[in-house]
């Protein structure tokens, strides 16, 4: 069933290409506005397809078939929403660096997990808390959520708040009279370098 | 093999028992998010492949659970910081900071 | 020798339990008690998972499910809620200059 929609696939990186020329908004001029909510529902049904497989966990047909539609109209009522998935940049490698940024997440999520555990069971609660600011160079809305959620789970940071440019960070270790804007900076970078290779 | 599977569900409740006691000494509402988000992800997340050691039939539905709470987690503690920030609660010891720099 | 571990797992959840609820009342600032709920809410959806690992029932795992789903939502809602709004704090702001 999913064969269907395979040639479709493969002209996804031309439109999303030709969007990002055009700076796409809802209120785009010479652009057939169902075009582009068509095409993004697809993309939406194939990443909410997969879920609803891993809830049934059967290939039964009924299922595959009510899965379908059930996703599709999951997409279609979340349509108002769906145009942060135009900052995906499409290329062939975009699987490998989704990849690679999955392995770095846990990675941080595991060290994170053994710093809060060490801070929280040593008897004098060696914490320095502050709030800082980082600046960002990822422009969407996707790309600063899942930076935020990274630095959510990098050791010791804590997202508060995202603005247009820059994120709000509470910051568990800050030593005072160490040189501030550096060492926010190294906060973000190693996410934001593995994040922009596939988002904007 | 089973021992594997209890070491993980051992493993991730004392991180879930380490993320409750960080909510239990942090001295502000900020380092209680952090430790009770961080410590109780990884500690669920092992628990979920204790489980899954355990059942391995039972894998798809495990991994869309941890799925979840790998991306909800820290989209509630963002929002409750945020929160938490905009109501006026300034980190402990903020003040102090700020008078050294 | 797996059993005693999955008992002293249970042990230790239900101490961490304890000090989340400890948590819960003792407060102070409404954002602790949220961040409390929160915390009860993974432990309880991992406890779900191990309940459904004891009675060989997967049944258990879809409760699990819904329940994480609905505790963050639930979370992201009063957080919503106690949040300042900026757009009230506006009309409010723009009503007083009126008057």
């Amino acid at each position: 069933m999913g064969r269907m929609h395979q040639p479709g696939l493969g002209i996804f990186p031309v439109w999303l290409g030709k969007s990002r020329i055009m700076n796409t908004n809802t209120s785009s001029v010479n652009v057939p506005q169902a075009a582009y909510g068509w095409q993004r529902i697809l993309l939406a049904t194939a990443f909410i397809y997969p879920v609803w497989l891993l809830m049934v966990g059967t290939f039964d047909p009924a299922e595959l078939s009510i899965g379908l539609i059930i996703a599709v109209l999951t997409a279609w009522l979340s349509k108002p929403h769906l145009h942060i998935l135009d900052a995906i940049k499409w290329h062939p490698a975009i699987a490998l660096y989704v990849l690679v940024y999955v392995g770095v997440f846990l990675w941080a999520l595991l060290r994170s997990n053994l710093d809060v555990a060490a801070r929280v069971l040593s008897p004098r609660l060696p914490i320095n808390p502050a709030i800082v600011e980082v600046e960002t160079h990822l422009r969407s809305d996707l790309g600063k959520l899942l930076l935020a959620n990274c630095i959510t789970l990098t050791p010791g940071t804590l997202t508060v708040d995202v603005f247009a440019d820059r994120l709000q960070i509470h910051w568990i270790d800050s030593t005072p009279g160490r040189d501030m804007t550096h060492a926010t900076a190294s906060i973000a970078a190693q996410f934001e370098y593995y994040l922009s290779k596939f988002i904007k | 093999m089973q021992i594997i599977g209890a070491s993980l569900i051992l493993l991730g409740t004392s991180f879930l028992f380490l993320g409750a006691l960080g909510l239990f000494r942090m001295p502000d509402v900020y380092n209680r998010i952090q430790a009770g988000t961080k410590a109780t992800t990884l500690g669920s997340l092992s628990v979920l492949l204790g489980i899954a050691v355990y059942y391995p039939l039972w894998w798809p539905k495990l991994l869309l659970i941890a799925l979840f709470i790998l991306l909800t987690s820290p989209i509630a503690s963002s929002t409750l910081a945020r929160a938490a920030y905009k109501t006026g609660l300034r980190p402990y010891r903020a003040a102090l900071d700020k008078g050294e720099g | 020798m797996e059993n005693f571990l999955i008992v002293l797992a249970f042990v230790i959840g239900l101490a961490a339990l304890a000090l989340a609820i400890w948590r819960f009342f003792a407060g102070p600032t409404t954002p602790d008690r949220v961040v409390a709920a929160d915390t009860l809410a993974i432990i309880t959806t991992a406890a779900l998972v191990w309940l459904a690992a004891f009675f060989g029932n997967s049944i258990y795992l879809d409760i699990a499910l819904v329940y994480a789903a609905l505790a963050f939502v639930a979370v992201v809602v009063i957080a919503r809620m106690i949040e300042p709004d900026a757009k009230q704090a506006d009309a409010v702001s723009s009503q007083k200059e009126a008057d």
